[in-house]
């Protein structure tokens, strides 16, 4: 070929040799090809690796996860005004978007600080100005995740995750429950509500426990079920309605229990209906045996 | 020495021994840049490299002496920062990625944004390059290791990779609606990393230093990265420009192809190709004025676009 290009030069290398528009193109494809693989590259990694692990939850105001990793432009000015520290810049390999800021409640919780200085300094609007009143973030929302260790669960009265907690009463109550394993005492269990939680992380970062606390703050989609939609809550029509919906219901008596308030189905030992020729069985050697069966 | 190597040399043209020519003539290893040092002192054959690595450091000690002394002069990082609580500055390649992304930012990344815009507009695109961006350390250091070591070869990819990438990443943005690129951004990622704490970019930087050193001389910032396109955009009607003046007294010894980390911007102005004057206008140069400092004939300098003139 080269011998041929040799003979007759400029004939044959007008017709061999493509157009230069044409291995312009070709040539473009091929660049533009490389580039192409290394943004989608980039894209894929981005869009599988931005689920959230659940530990790390957002500043207050940070707008939808989604809005949120279009907005932030990773500069940090969030973390510098937290005056607690608590906001950190997720790193490469942390999990997180890197050079995004997060939180972990466990190690340092947000303070709910009055003047909410993290978004006052965001200037990229991926933390939204229109959170005014700390009290009305939704950063996560906490569950009390671990029922068996939790000491208030056990009987206990711990109480510490309620006592923390900066909208007691609210975000979180204590809820008397009888306590069916001695059956003569009141168990006061740490329950949260939605409306008024903000996720801050208090209680969870003064779980007494010693490793893993039993009660977490979640990111809010992973902490809540969707509502059932198709389900009417009779109490909540009728608040709105000011009336039951299906009129006055006949209240039938329960036998045995004629003495006890309508709806009021708890039994002490010695009440209810009672079994002529029953004897509480005896445990051998048990003198403390409440005789309470399961 | 002299008379022996440049031998049928036009006397006044004397190719110098140790320059990219001189030495390739006597078949040893060259050090672009000596003969400088022999007749301007080695102060003068560094002048603008020192004053470059002055203002990258001098910036990033801003950065760091907040949150290493206290002293918050200036917060954040170079994707948004807050100097003296007054003034914003954002990177306008930011801005646009996030505009991309779908969402409209705040007054402060706007304002902040068009401040770094004008500011490069109006004086040099690519001087961020070099006179800013942290990458640029790391990018000279394996360019310099590498003509120490001698290393030849590589395979660059084609230079307008770099437009390419640059919309693809916007692009990319708009269809994930995510600031995708900033998950694996190095030039970020290394400043935010100096200044946050690094985690694994580490690995990010040192692929970096290594695929120029072995893969693809000057492969970073001269071939792929996005951010540098975007900002040769922005230069293209800036002010200050690099001009080959005393063209006439250049001994084509090829020290400035040598160390110039966008070589082929130099021809047209150097020899007159496809243009008279002799002002270097292409956008990809940095106008990091390593070609000034290298130069032992004096024929470069720093000027403006509006001066043509030659000397
Ligand atoms: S509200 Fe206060 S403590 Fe909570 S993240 Fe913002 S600055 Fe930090
Ligand atoms: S200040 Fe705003 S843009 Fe900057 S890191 Fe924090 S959330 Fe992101
Ligand atoms: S996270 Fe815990 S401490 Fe904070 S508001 Fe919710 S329940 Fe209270
Ligand atoms: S602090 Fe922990 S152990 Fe104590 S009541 Fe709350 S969740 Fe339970
Ligand atoms: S031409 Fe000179 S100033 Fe421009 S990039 Fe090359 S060495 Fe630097």
């Amino acid at each position: 070929m080269t011998m041929n290009d040799k003979v007759k030069p400029t004939a044959r290398a007008a017709a061999s040799a493509p157009s230069p528009r044409r291995r312009f193109l070709k040539d473009a494809a091929g660049v533009a090809g490389g580039a192409g693989l290394l943004a989608l590259g980039a894209g894929m990694y981005a869009k599988q690796a931005s689920a959230l692990p659940a530990t790390a939850i957002r500043p207050p105001g940070a707008l939808a996860e989604d809005d949120f990793l279009a907005a932030c432009v990773r500069c940090g000015l969030c973390v510098r005004d937290c005056p607690y520290d608590t906001l950190k810049l997720a790193k490469l390999g942390d999990g997180v978007a890197t050079g995004t800021p997060y939180f972990e409640a466990r190690a340092i919780p947000c303070e709910m600080c009055e003047d909410i200085p993290c978004v006052v300094a965001c200037p990229s609007g991926a933390l939204d100005r229109g959170l005014t009143d700390i009290g009305k973030a939704k950063m996560g929302l906490a569950v009390l995740i671990d029922q068996e260790n939790c000491l208030n669960f056990l009987g206990l009265r711990c109480d510490v995750c309620y006592r923390v907690c900066p909208v007691i009463d609210k975000a979180i109550t204590l809820e008397r429950m009888h306590n069916p394993r001695s059956d003569r005492h009141a168990m006061l269990l740490p329950t949260v509500h939605s409306e008024h939680c903000t996720g801050c992380g208090k209680c969870e970062k003064s779980c007494v426990l010693p490793g893993e606390s039993a009660i977490k703050v979640l990111p809010i989609k992973l902490a809540q079920g969707s509502k059932a939609e198709h389900y009417l809550r009779g109490w909540e029509e009728k608040d709105a309605a000011g009336e039951s919906l299906i009129g006055d219901q006949v209240e039938l008596p329960v036998r045995g229990l004629e003495d006890k308030a309508y709806g009021d189905t708890r039994v002490a030992p010695g009440e209810g209906p009672q079994v002529p020729d029953y004897k509480p069985a005896q445990l051998p050697g048990g003198g403390l045996d409440s005789g309470w069966k399961p | 020495m002299n008379a022996q190597t440049a031998a049928g040399a036009k006397p006044e043209r004397k190719v110098p021994p140790t320059s990219v020519r001189g030495a390739a003539m006597r078949g040893v290893a060259a050090r672009p840049g000596h003969e400088a040092i022999e007749t301007k002192g080695w102060l003068r054959a560094h002048k603008w490299l020192l004053l470059r690595r002055v203002s990258q450091l001098g910036i990033l000690a801003l950065f760091l002496v907040g949150p290493w002394f206290g002293w918050w002069i200036v917060k954040g990082n170079l994707s948004s920062s807050l100097t003296l609580g007054v003034l914003p500055l954002t990177d306008p390649f930011l801005v646009s990625q996030q505009l991309a992304a779908g969402q409209w930012p705040y007054r402060e990344a706007l304002i902040g944004g068009g401040i770094v815009l004008a500011f490069y507009l109006l004086v040099g695109g690519r001087l961020f390059c070099s006179w800013v961006c942290p990458v640029n350390l790391v990018t000279d250091a394996a360019a310099w290791l590498r003509r120490r070591l001698g290393l030849k070869g590589g395979k660059a990819p084609a230079g307008n990779t770099r437009h390419w990438l640059l919309g693809f990443v916007l692009v990319i943005a708009a269809v994930t609606g995510s600031l995708a690129w900033e998950w694996v951004n190095p030039v970020s990622m290394l400043h935010r990393g100096l200044i946050f704490g690094f985690g694994l970019a580490w690995g990010i930087v040192g692929g970096i230093f290594f695929y120029d050193l072995l893969i693809a001389p000057r492969g970073w910032c001269g071939h792929l990265c996005p951010q540098g396109a975007f900002y040769a955009l922005l230069g293209r009607a800036s002010l200050v420009k690099v001009s080959a003046a005393k063209r006439s007294a250049c001994n084509d010894c090829m020290d400035c192809f040598a160390v110039c980390p966008e070589p082929q911007v130099i021809r047209p102005a150097l020899k007159g190709v496809g243009q008279d004057h002799p002002l270097i206008l292409d956008a990809d140069c940095t106008t990091c004025g390593r070609c000034v400092d290298v130069c032992g004939k004096d024929v470069f300098r720093i000027t403006t676009r509006f001066n043509r003139s030659e000397s």
